[in-house]
């Protein structure tokens, strides 16, 4: 658990001073994500680097599990935190490995074993060992990222601060980092703070989100799903941006949506009676869902077009359409069945085993329904996380200034 | 020229005390002298500019000044000095060292602080943020990194220095110099000639072995070896902007890093 | 100082001022007009770059007494001959601008050279009214390099008798006399200080755009 107490830092003297942070008091739980985001000079970064004390407070203490950090020798501090910034700072003139086992060479462990556990790592972070004896230079963005974040686990260290990690890499990239990131805290359990000026980021990744204003004004500090449907004020509303709503679906669990059944055709099958029912309206595509031998969904087929004794074939087939694992949250449903071509979304198992459809009306339906039953809370500050969804907020920890 | 050839395959000409033999110990002496005290001085003082960044100004100010002084001025007007104020070998020595490190320090400070100055911020930030201390930062991380520029600005400073070490013949300092200033003084043309000749083998030489040296310090993450040429032309020109032009720039150093 | 001394000797320290600038002046100017078309090749063809440095490292490697003494016996010139002082200064400009042409070249942004040929340049052009302009800056820093150590290294050619400023650290040092090393000092500081003042203000009328993005 990281506190901060009453923490300010300014910069500059007299008529220059600037307020970096303002009096923030923020509680950060143990083994969880905790996101600071916020427009750039909001004193997310600021805030960050007061933990590690590369940025010491003007006022307030930070604790890092009730231990004031001051009380600590800077660099041993920091070499119990594990760091990862923006474009990673590797060192070029040391190898990928070298690079990894920096932290465990410095506590003392000798060369060799920290290679060893540098190696392990490489392989946790999603890159092959041949990798090892690589410099930084011949390695992508991408890559160099990794190696920053399996540099900052490499002394398992119980907290990680990353400050803008997947910024410098392009989308798909950073999409792909993040996936991996998230099951790696799966694995992990570190308590990590995260800085961030993108909010789908944040959302994404956070168990909590501190949105911060410029001046270093804690504007809210909820969990991802509070911030997007309740913002505590009009500068988190408007930082939270369009899509809000919709975005918000991502954390409403779609688990009561019926499950239509849905009739379906093999590929390589014919219809056994004619292409489409009488009872279809005439005129409209007949859509029929297309599966194959392992009942995992191929696409849809307008049934009108086919021909009666031929088999369907894959390039009669419509693809598209996003599946909905009828677990997963509202915004896949919806999502599912507005992209299907027949306006049914097809929900899968577990195996990815066709087991019916989801309508648009229902998935809009549920939306109402979650809508209605919502608390709320108008956007008063709670400490996140499990906290926050079990309603355990500590409100001394997380005052917000009004 | 071929007069000079003759003189450097008589055999005479190479041994004794005023042999080519003796005068090429005399001018490395003199050179290694000069460079080491001089990568003594610039190199802390280099460092601590670059770590800090302070007095950079200073740094730029004072390489511009020095590559204007007349070599042969100082040196002259050094060894009036100290014959007037030494007796013995120091009254000469002396200040003609002095000049020769007082030339060797430009280069060499001013690479120091350029290639420190020139690291990549992240890598610093990470560096702290990881708990390194200051110093740490500067060992592991700072000068391990610039030491491409640090290399050569000492091959500058020693191309630099052995140079001026030939011209110290004038005040009467050994060395190859003397060659040519006695050939002059003699009209001994074939004298002068295989002098100078040895005195650019020397310096020929002497800077492929510091480049040499300088491809087992730098780390192969730096260099062209296994990158691309990242580092090199780049930081050339990034050197010259930020010195106004005062940087030594490095001849024939990382030549063929484009290749 | 002796000034009574200085007094007396003024035209002969004026002849050799005189001498002096011109021994520095005239190899920076060809250098630079030697360097800007093989820059220009070495930026071109990759294959010409190593080559070209290589041998103006090698150049640049070999001290200028040593160059002073062995042009006159290629060039056939006597060595008392300014010539070879100019020989020699022109190539150490040609050696080191080589290089600080190419890489200048070099530096230019990617797009803007890119643009350049999307918008119809053909190679010269886009190098002469594009590339070049644009190169200025970091061209102008190496030739107040080469400008500045030339001063000081025509002074070196007084060894060999070639008048000029150096000739007064010779004569100081034969008159166990103070003054003329230092007045020699002086003025070699002050003809240094005047070229790189040159060059400089050159380099802003020349590049207007940097100063915009200065001021900003």
């Amino acid at each position: 658990m990281i506190n901060f107490d009453n923490v300010s830092k300014t910069f500059g003297e007299g008529d220059h001073r600037t307020a970096a942070v303002d009096d923030l008091t923020i509680e950060i739980p143990t083994g969880k994500i905790t996101v600071f985001v916020g427009p750039s000079g909001c004193g997310k970064t600021t805030s960050l680097r007061m933990i590690n004390r590369m940025i010491e407070p003007t006022s307030g203490t930070v604790l890092i599990d009730g231990v004031d950090t001051r009380s600590i020798d800077a660099p041993t501090l920091r070499r119990g935190i594990g760091y990862v910034i923006q474009n990673a700072g590797l060192f070029p003139h040391r190898t990928v490995l070298d690079n990894i086992a920096t932290v465990p060479v410095l506590q003392g462990q000798s060369r060799r074993s920290a290679r060893a556990t540098a190696a392990e790592l490489l392989e946790r972070v999603g890159l092959p060992e041949s990798m090892g004896q690589r410099y930084p230079a011949q390695l992508s963005g991408g890559q160099q990222q990794r190696v920053g974040v399996a540099r900052a686990l490499a002394a398992d260290p119980p907290v990680m601060l990353m400050d803008e990690p997947f910024s410098a890499v392009d989308p798909v990239v950073r999409a792909q980092l993040q996936d991996e990131f998230t099951r790696l805290q799966a694995e992990l359990g570190k308590t990590i703070v995260f800085v961030t000026h993108d909010i789908d980021e944040a959302v994404k990744l956070g168990d909590g989100i501190a949105v911060l204003a410029i001046g270093g004004r804690l504007a809210q500090y909820a969990t991802p799903a509070e911030v997007l449907s309740h913002p505590a004020d009009d500068f988190v509303a408007d930082f939270v941006g369009r899509d809000r709503g919709y975005r918000a679906l991502s954390f409403t669990a779609a688990g009561q949506l019926p499950v239509h059944e849905e009739p379906t055709l093999r590929l390589g099958s014919s219809p056994a009676r004619g292409p489409a029912p009488s009872s279809a309206p005439v005129g409209e595509p007949y859509w029929v869902l297309v599966v194959d031998d392992a009942r995992q969904p191929r696409g849809w087929v307008d049934a009108r077009r086919l021909t009666s004794g031929r088999g369907v074939e894959l390039g009669d087939l419509v693809l598209g359409g996003s599946l909905a694992d009828p677990h997963a949250s509202l915004r896949t449903a919806l999502d599912a069945a507005l992209s299907s071509p027949s306006g049914r979304g097809v929900a899968i198992d577990a195996d990815g085993r066709v087991i019916g459809t989801v309508a648009a009306r229902d998935v809009l339906r549920a939306i109402e329904a979650a809508r209605v039953n919502a608390p709320h809370s108008p956007g008063q500050g709670t400490s996140p996380g499990a906290g926050a969804r079990e309603g355990e907020a500590d409100p001394a920890a997380a005052a917000v200034p009004s | 020229m071929t007069g000079a050839w003759d003189w450097l395959t008589t055999g005479a000409n190479w041994s004794g005390a005023s042999g080519v033999w003796a005068r090429l110990l005399e001018h490395l002496w003199y050179t290694m002298l000069a460079l080491a005290v001089a990568i003594v001085i610039a190199m802390p003082i280099g460092a601590a500019i670059g770590h800090t960044g302070r007095a950079t100004g200073l740094v730029s100010g004072l390489a511009n000044a020095l590559r204007a002084l007349p070599t042969l001025g100082l040196l002259i007007l050094l060894a009036l000095w100290g014959l007037s104020t030494f007796k013995g070998d120091i009254a000469l020595l002396g200040p003609a060292i002095t000049v020769l490190v007082i030339l060797a320090i430009p280069p060499i400070l001013s690479n120091t602080y350029a290639g420190i100055a020139a690291v990549d911020p992240a890598a610093r930030d990470a560096a702290i943020g990881m708990g390194m201390t200051g110093r740490e930062v500067l060992a592991k991380v700072e000068l391990p990194v610039a030491m491409p520029l640090i290399m050569s600005g000492i091959r500058s400073a020693f191309l630099q220095v052995v140079a001026t070490a030939t011209i110290a013949a004038v005040v009467s300092l050994g060395g190859l110099g003397r060659y040519v200033i006695d050939g002059y003084n003699q009209q001994d043309y074939s004298k002068m000639v295989a002098g100078a000749l040895l005195v650019a083998v020397l310096a020929i030489v002497g800077d492929r072995i510091l480049a040499l040296i300088g491809y087992f310090m730098i780390s192969p993450g730096l260099t062209g070896r296994k990158v691309r040429a990242r580092a090199t032309t780049a930081d050339m020109v990034v050197a010259i902007r930020q010195e106004g032009g005062s940087t030594v720039l490095e001849p024939a150093n990382q030549a063929g890093a484009r290749s | 100082m002796n000034w009574n001394w200085l007094n007396r000797n003024t035209d002969q320290i004026l002849s050799w001022l005189l001498a002096h600038l011109w021994l520095a002046a005239l190899p920076t100017l060809l250098g630079l007009l030697l360097a800007l078309p093989l820059g220009a090749i070495a930026f071109r063809y990759r294959w010409s770059y190593a080559a070209l440095i290589t041998v103006a490292g090698l150049l640049y490697t070999i001290p200028s007494i040593a160059l002073f003494v062995v042009l006159p016996g290629i060039l056939g010139t006597r060595i008392l001959n300014p010539l070879n002082v100019v020989v020699a200064l022109t190539l150490f400009t040609l050696a080191l601008l080589v290089r600080v042409v190419a890489d200048a070249l070099d530096s230019v942004p990617p797009p803007v050279r890119q643009s350049a040929t999307a918008m119809g340049y053909r190679p010269i052009r886009s190098l002469l009214t594009v590339q070049l302009p644009l190169a200025i800056p970091v061209i102008g820093a190496g030739l107040r390099v080469a400008a500045v150590s030339n001063v000081s290294l025509v002074s070196v050619a007084a060894l060999l008798g070639v008048p000029q400023l150096g000739q007064l650290f010779l004569v100081g040092f034969q008159l166990d006399f103070y003054t003329p090393i230092i007045a020699g000092i002086v003025l070699c500081l002050l003809v240094a200080a005047v070229f790189d003042t040159i060059i400089l203000v050159a380099v802003r009328l020349a590049t207007p755009w940097t100063r915009a993005v200065s001021h900003r």
